[in-house]
This record gives structure tokens, sequence and C-alpha cells, in this order.
């Protein structure tokens, strides 16, 4: 018997459910080398904004027990130099190309990221990274809601839902919604991602952390706090993808300290439509592959036929 | 594009040199046969969540399709990897980075003196270097028309020295220097540079000279410096943290002066694991 693996996630097919996280893959070329790129399931860039970035000064990132910090402030080189330098090698992949979108100024941005990125044939969907622990602001409809905010907009369910309806209204691209895990409740996040009409959640990004240099008492990490990720994280991370599962109809993409394939079952078992490996990416960049032919060869032993079958299929 | 390779390298040996530094190697012969001076090699020195990222390390020296490493332990990344014995296999990527430039400089040999200025650690890719650079110099001209290559090894104290007869068996002349005067020059080894620099001892027409570099970041700033007054070309190999080292992730990025500077935007962060991690040291806004 060979295993369904084929998803659907909105309007997108998926040939497995398998992908990478933003921002742990770059834009695909630098793991060539590594691996046959044209076997994932999809590929999600690292976050694009309008403007380039410059990112946040160094040290970016430091190991943490069992998971690792960063707080990249998502450098980019913008839209522009990313649709000319860097989507024509990933449309030749045949893989969905979901590009990964932020904004630090406001709602505007990300709708004209969106318009922009709807013309654009080759970009399968796009994923609003209103989660990323590593930039300031909040600002729903240019309206300043919090002055100086540190809080994001995935971190209010009112503001979730704004922006996710003003980026419907532009694009017709499937949506991925990116929440954070720094909140009291999650599923009230997605509740307002799916009622704001995004085809579909991402869960879970970085949660916020800190490590100190008893030395020189210093944070490890100059921007001072940081986006935690890697094992440490995973059973948070499952413990949000239930939580979730029970509550909305739309599908999530499971993610959180995915090393293997077993933690990646732990995901679809939990509720997880399609899952995407992150950390493990820069330890083992053929982790993705692996946990493809991993996950085939537990559903043959379980006779399982269809990926879809083990969604959610956890035993209370 | 040279290819990287992930591979399973056999360790061959794994051994204390002196205090707490190590030497070990590894068989790849994908990775040896390529490898330039200057590049590292990513490895996994456990395959468990408790060191969870990979640890860079320089190459040290190729032998045969033996990738060779120099280095100390100072954390529990290392610490394990000393522990790693011969016959286990060792997860490595590499190489990573874009070396140094052997062809750097090719004007007129005879008259040019290439110095290396190792601080500590800083040897261990400086002697792959070495043995590259005098086999690349020795073809283009006679052994007599050169003036050696000039080593100049700064360490804590005189236990710390290390790889001196390395640099000599290769043909360099060598000075040490130690912070604690217990060999050699006693001081930083930019102190001994700025004296060499400043001093010359050469008879002749001036000297052109190139710096190549590795060792803290304090030493490199110091030696871009006295290489800026005295208008001394200067390259180093820098030290950072790393999540992937294969470019993907900016985790390593280091501040570098634009070369061409717009308004109010004068520099621009470049990956120590992709642009790097040699970089033109006067151009690094420390």
């Amino acid at each position: 018997m060979q295993p369904k693996l084929a998803i659907n996630i909105g309007r997108l097919k998926l040939k497995n459910p398998v992908m990478v996280a933003s921002g742990t893959f770059g834009y695909a070329e630098e793991f060539k080398d590594f691996i046959d790129l044209k076997q994932l399931g999809a590929i999600v860039t690292k976050t694009i904004t309008l403007a380039p970035r410059k990112g946040n000064p160094p040290p970016r990132t430091c190991e943490a027990p069992a998971g690792m910090l960063n707080s990249i402030g998502l450098e980019n080189p913008g839209l522009d130099v990313f649709l000319e330098e860097k989507m024509g090698y990933l449309n030749n992949l045949g893989v969905p190309i979901i590009v990964s979108i932020a904004s630090e100024c406001g709602a505007e941005e990300f709708l004209i990221l969106a318009k922009r990125l709807d013309r654009v044939k080759d970009v399968a969907a796009i994923e609003l990274n209103i989660s990323c622990p590593n930039i300031k602001g909040l600002r729903v409809k240019g309206k300043v809601i919090r002055e100086n905010a540190e809080r994001l907009i995935s971190q209010d369910a009112k503001a979730t839902y704004q922006l996710v309806k003003a980026v419907r209204r532009v694009t017709g691209k499937t949506l991925i919604t990116k929440l954070s895990p720094n909140v009291t409740d999650i599923s009230e996040i997605a509740l307002a991602a799916e009622a704001a009409g995004s085809d579909c959640v991402a869960l879970i990004n970085t949660l916020i952390g800190m490590s100190v240099d008893t030395k020189t008492r210093r944070p490890k990490i100059a921007a001072v706090t940081a986006g935690l990720s890697g094992p440490a994280i995973r059973p948070v991370a499952v413990r949000m993808c239930w939580e979730v599962y029970q509550k909305i109809k739309i599908p999530i993409i499971g993610m959180g300290g995915i090393m293997d394939t077993s933690s990646a079952l732990e995901f679809f078992i939990a509720g997880s439509s399609a899952i995407s490996v992150g950390t493990a990416n820069f330890i083992n960049p053929r982790a993705t592959i692996e946990i493809i032919g991993g996950i085939k060869e537990y559903l043959r032993k379980e006779n399982i036929p269809d990926i879809k079958k083990l969604t959610g299929s956890i035993k209370l | 594009m040279i290819k990287v390779f992930q591979a399973k390298a056999k360790i061959i040996y794994n051994k204390r040199v002196t205090d707490n530094y190590f030497q070990a190697a590894v068989m790849s012969a994908e990775i040896s046969r390529v490898a330039l001076p200057g590049q590292f090699v990513n490895i996994r020195v456990v395959d468990t969540n408790d060191v969870l990222l990979r640890r860079p390390f320089s190459i040290h020296r190729v032998e045969g399709e033996k990738i060779i490493f120099l280095y100390e332990v100072k954390g529990k990344g290392t610490e394990i990897l000393s522990q790693r014995k011969e016959g286990e296999y060792l997860d490595i990527i590499g190489p990573l980075g874009n070396g140094f430039d052997l062809n750097w400089q090719t004007g007129k040999l005879a008259n040019r003196q290439t110095i290396l200025v190792a601080g500590g650690m800083g040897v261990a890719p400086l002697v792959f270097l070495a043995e590259r650079l005098v086999r690349v110099e020795g073809v283009r001209c006679k052994v007599e028309e050169k003036i050696k290559p000039l080593v100049l090894i700064g360490a804590k104290t005189k236990t710390q020295v290390l790889c001196e007869n390395e640099f000599k068996k290769s043909g360099c002349e060598v000075k040490v220097a130690t912070d604690d005067g217990s060999r050699g020059f006693k001081g930083w080894v930019t102190d001994l540079l700025d004296r060499h620099v400043c001093e010359g001892g050469h008879i002749g027409p001036p000297l052109q000279r190139i710096i190549y570099a590795c060792g803290p970041a304090p030493m490199l700033k110091a030696l871009a410096q006295i290489a800026g007054r005295n208008n001394i070309d200067a390259v180093g190999s820098l030290e950072a943290h790393m999540a992937c080292g294969i470019g993907s992730c900016m985790g390593c990025v280091v501040k570098v002066a634009r070369a061409q500077p717009q308004a109010g935007d004068d520099f621009e962060y470049k990956r120590v694991c992709k642009e790097g991690p040699v970089f033109d040291l006067k151009q690094i806004i420390w």
C-alpha cells in the first residue's frame, strides 16, 4: 500500500504535508547541496517586508537548553529585490512557494505586499507573519493602537481579525496566518483569523525568551529578548495545536521543535494537517526529506491509507 | 560555487595537545579535496538535544583525505567533542565560508612580505594558510628571491604557544609574544606587530606588506588600526556564534562599512558564515 500524503490548504494543493518554517530556510537555494528541494511539500520564504531591512545588531543567536534564541529582526532585501533576485530560482523548483510577509508600520504595508504578490502567478500562498517577536510596533489601519506597543498583532484577537480581513479583501491567494504562542489563549486568536477569512493557521511562532551571560551580566542577544525555538518548545506547540484543533475548522500547519519523524507525527495526531520544519534545518539540513520518508513508513506500518486520517486522531 | 557536503566523517584521532587545546582528525574525501585555507566545517558534536546547534571549526590542515582541527575546550560543545573517540563518526558540513584569497596581492613578490598574525586559537586556520602560501609563492618565484613569510604568534603564556614548529616547517619565520612574557616578546601580539612594522629592520626598497590574521575580536580591531596607520592591507578571519553556518539564518552577521555609502546608510550586515569568515579588516565596524 502506498499511503496518500497529499493535502489541500485553501486552494493550495500539496503533494505532501511537510514544509519549512519561515526564516529557517532562507530562500531555499542555501539548501540545494543537501536535499532535492523538489521533494518538499511547500517552501515558506524568509519573511519579506516592503522595504529592505537590515535587521537587528549582533549577537543575534545563541544556544539555549534544547533550543536556541534568535533575534534576527526580519533582515530581508525587500519585496522588489526578492521578486527580482530570489523568486526566479524558487519558481523553477516546481514546489508551491508560500511568501511570508510582515510589517512594522501597519496594515497598509501588509495590503501593498499582498496586492503585489497577488499578481505574481507563482506565489502559491501568502503567510501573514503577525507574530514575529523581534520587531516592535502594533498598528492597525494606520491607527496606532498603543504607543510604542510591545504587543504583536497576533496578541490581540481584534487586531488579528482586522488585519486578516483587510488582506483577505485584496487577494484571492490562499492565506495562512501565523500565530504567536505568547498569548493567554491562542484559540481565541485562531478563531479571529478564521472568522476573518484566513484559509489556515500556522502555529507556533517562537516563544519570547531571554538568556544572560553571568560573567558579563549582559544579555546573550543584543536585542535583549529573542524568540525561543527548537525541541524545548515542542510540548507547548503540540498543546496549542490540540487546543486550536478543537475550536476551528480550517486546517492547522503545526510547528515548533520538530526534529524528526516522531516529533512531526505528534503534531498530526494533535490536529495538524501539515507541519513545518524549522530549527532542525540548521542542525540537519536533510531533516525535511528524512521526515517525508519517515511519515510514509509510519503510515504503511500502521495501515493508515491517508495522512488526513492521522490529523486529530489522538486517543483520549 | 563550490559544492558543500554533509558527511559522516570517521574520527582518526582526537587528542590533547597542551592545556585545554585538542587536535582531531576526521576522514572526508569530498571535503578534503576542495577545502581552502580559512574555510570552516560545521560539526554536530553529539546527536542529542543537549548540544543542539552545530559548532563551527576552522580547518587547521588537510592531509590527504584527513581534515584536521585544532580546538580549545571552552564550553559544553567543545567539552563533548573532546570526549569523542577514535573510530566514531562526526556529522560534518563543509567546506563553508569564503576562505583566504591566496591570489590576493600578487604583485612583485620579491619586494613583498606576508605577515601572518595569530592570537591564541587563531593559529588554527593560519597553519593551513602558511602551507598553501609557501607552496603557491614557491611556484611563482625562486625561494631566494622572496622574503620568508613572517608569523607572529600571540598567547597568554608559554605553554599555550601553538604550532610554532608547524609554521617553521612550512618555511616561515616565527616570532612569539606572550601576555606574561614567559616566551618571546612580553605583551600583545599586536604590540609586537606594531614594533615590527615601525622598526622595519629591512634594508633596501620599502617593503610592501600584507597581513593575514586570525584571533579574538579585540586583537583584530587593534590590528586593523595598525594596518590603517601604516597603510598595510589586512584581512582577517572572524569568529561568530552561528546557527546554520550555510547562510540561511542570518544569525552570524558583522557590521561592515559600505563600499559606496549612501545618505544615512553607511554600513551593511554581512554573514560571517557566507561572505566571511575572512573580511578586509579595515572595512569592519567594530
